[in-house]
């Protein structure tokens, strides 16, 4: 008996640490957010709270800057995504050539994803505003005088591009690490009966690398989906548009309009109500992920 | 799939230049980092005129009152470090009771680890806040604002996929190693830390290696805890309150940034073999 009580001392003494704080930053501030989510919470010390129902949802629905914001970041995601994993797969495919500097390259290719997203946001706002009008001078390109980000479609696509430059290299690794485990005598019989470069990659490495696709797929749409640093720094919004009748922030992803319904507009009720919409939709995805796993599964 | 001699040096040409542009935004961090304030608006792209002009950088940058760039660096080195310790050795604790009891209570547990990660930090943040300042108002121990309450955090949302991590690494261990220990009489405790902990090194790195970069470059979750203005500054707050500071001082702004760069990227030419391990086995969890 003294045996299993000791037993029981450290399980829950080992666990404790860990858990106590998993439980008090993350568990009861995401139960806390639920309730709030109904109340007209203001997240000041000693305010009242009162159940309110459904109003603050009521509210986001009719609530155009956030049905634009959240417009922008499903097109944003769904463009980032394939953009990021388009340009992975291609350097993939170049640093798994026989080239002399091929290790050089994936260590270059990977290096923007050791740079934080706010740090990476203030180097491509400089590079927008700065060092491609100049650039663009040089050239005697007119288009490229103009900054990027001064206007809504440029910006997007500013956007996009910074997100490749972060998120492609470490993509690519995940190529790699695919593209190596297709087996090499299964190519060279293919190439022996004649199949070309790109009949052997469309018929035996892509069905092959099928997972790391999902894999990559998912990871880039959901991180393209929070991404809230390189937001701030690059844009934090800007510039103003014209959406349905209003004024709106044009590169206002869904994680910074949050924040700013609650901090800029002091509606901290109506921002928690806008996150847990968020994230339903992240955990929908991810549902779906898992639902394709799992079928894959099956058919092995 | 080889390719021939001739495409070979094409796609080696290739590639080199979609490396140099892969390169160049940190170019143009470096060569204005090195440039007076005239010349960073005249000349953006060329090498700098002179390079003794970053010593007169450098020391704007420590003298400036807003960006107050060393004791922001003395507070990230304080914090990520501190971090890392306690979500290394609390996380491989955790997971190693998780795996070596076989009950309920253990499965549910982990179980709830792992479904949390779902859960994205933007949905916790409004109520976190809040909560911290309940605890701060209710037992008196101050959570916003300061070192230790930043850290606990830190805990909280990192030791998730850190159990995780260590929770498949140590399923491979076999028992019968822990077993003989405890014939030979050492305490449970003394198990973990003496024999088990050890053992775990591999994971352990790449453990710290996700989440150091990640605490190094965090912003969301400083603002939130430490707050603005606060004596109490991380890099990336320091870089984005100096940033937004009325007039942009791009000279000190790419210094700044270069110095935030330059631990990671040193990291990484070190420990690279790792850190892109540890970052694949992150992503595919």
């Amino acid at each position: 008996m003294r045996k299993s009580l000791q037993d029981r001392l450290v399980f829950w003494g080992f666990l404790i640490p860990t858990l106590f704080a998993f439980v008090m930053v993350i568990i009861i501030p995401f139960v806390l957010g639920i309730y709030y989510s109904f109340t007209n919470w203001k997240g000041a010390a000693g305010a009242a709270i009162n159940f309110i129902g459904l109003a603050n949802y009521r509210a986001v629905l009719h609530d155009t800057r956030f049905f634009y914001s959240f417009s922008l970041t499903a097109a944003y995601a769904l463009v980032a995504m394939a953009v990021i994993n388009l340009v992975a797969f291609g350097l993939a495919l170049l640093v798994t050539q026989e080239l002399k500097l091929r290790n050089l390259y994936r260590t270059g290719f990977f290096l923007p994803n050791m740079v934080g997203g706010l740090v990476l946001g203030y180097i491509w706002q400089f590079i927008y505003n700065a060092a491609l009008p100049e650039l663009g001078k040089a050239l005697g390109a007119s288009f490229l005088s103009r900054s990027m980000l001064a206007a809504p479609r440029s910006a997007f696509f500013a956007m996009i591009m910074v997100s490749s430059w972060q998120y492609a290299g470490y993509i690519m690794m995940i190529y790699v690490a695919a593209l190596q485990g297709v087996p090499q005598d299964l190519l060279e019989a293919a190439a022996i009966d004649g199949a070309g470069w790109w009949q052997r990659l469309r018929h035996i490495t892509l069905p092959m690398i099928a997972p790391a696709f999902t894999v990559s797929s998912f990871f880039t749409l959901v991180n393209s989906f929070k991404m809230f640093d390189t937001n701030v720094s690059l844009t934090n919004g800007a510039p103003i548009t014209e959406f349905m009748g209003e004024s709106v922030f044009s590169t206002e992803l869904l994680a910074l309009n949050i924040y700013k319904t609650a901090y800029s507009f002091n509606d901290t009720a109506q921002g928690q109500a806008k996150a847990i919409i968020f994230f339903v939709v992240l955990v929908t995805i991810s549902l779906i992920q898992v639902f394709l796993n799992k079928r894959r599964e099956v058919e092995m | 799939m080889k390719a021939k001699r001739g495409i070979l040096i094409i796609l080696e040409c290739l590639t080199a230049l979609l490396f140099l542009l892969f390169f160049a935004p940190f170019y143009i961090v470096l060569v204005n980092a090195f440039k007076s304030r005239v010349e960073v608006l005249t000349n953006v792209l060329g090498l700098p005129h002179d390079w003794g002009q970053v010593v007169t950088n450098f020391k704007a940058i420590l003298g400036n009152g807003n960006l107050r760039f060393l004791s922001a660096t003395v507070n990230s080195v304080i914090i990520t470090v501190c971090s890392l310790a306690i979500i290394a050795v609390f996380s491989a604790m955790a997971a190693w009771v998780l795996v070596r009891t076989k009950n309920r209570a253990s499965q549910s547990i982990f179980a709830l680890y792992v479904a949390a990660m779902v859960i994205p930090f933007q949905v916790v943040m409004l109520p976190l806040v809040s909560w911290m300042r309940i605890i701060y108002e209710t037992v008196g121990i101050p959570m916003l604002r300061t070192h230790h309450g930043l850290i606990f955090a830190y805990l909280g949302f990192g030791c998730s996929l850190s159990i995780f991590l260590y929770h498949g690494f140590i399923k491979g261990i076999p028992v019968e190693l822990e077993q003989a220990a405890v014939v030979d009489g050492c305490s449970k405790p003394g198990v973990f830390f003496r024999i088990v902990f050890p053992l775990l090194k591999p994971i352990t790195v790449t453990v710290l290696v996700l989440n150091g970069i990640w605490i190094w470059n965090d912003y969301l979750l400083p603002l939130l805890m430490l707050g603005t203005g606060n004596a109490i500054q991380t890099i990336p707050l320091a870089i984005s309150g100096f940033v937004g500071s009325f007039v942009k001082q791009w000279e000190l702004i790419m210094l700044a940034l270069l110095l935030a760069i330059v631990p990671v990227v040193i990291l990484y030419l070190f420990a690279q073999k790792y850190i892109i391990k540890g970052m694949i086995e992150g992503a595919i969890k």
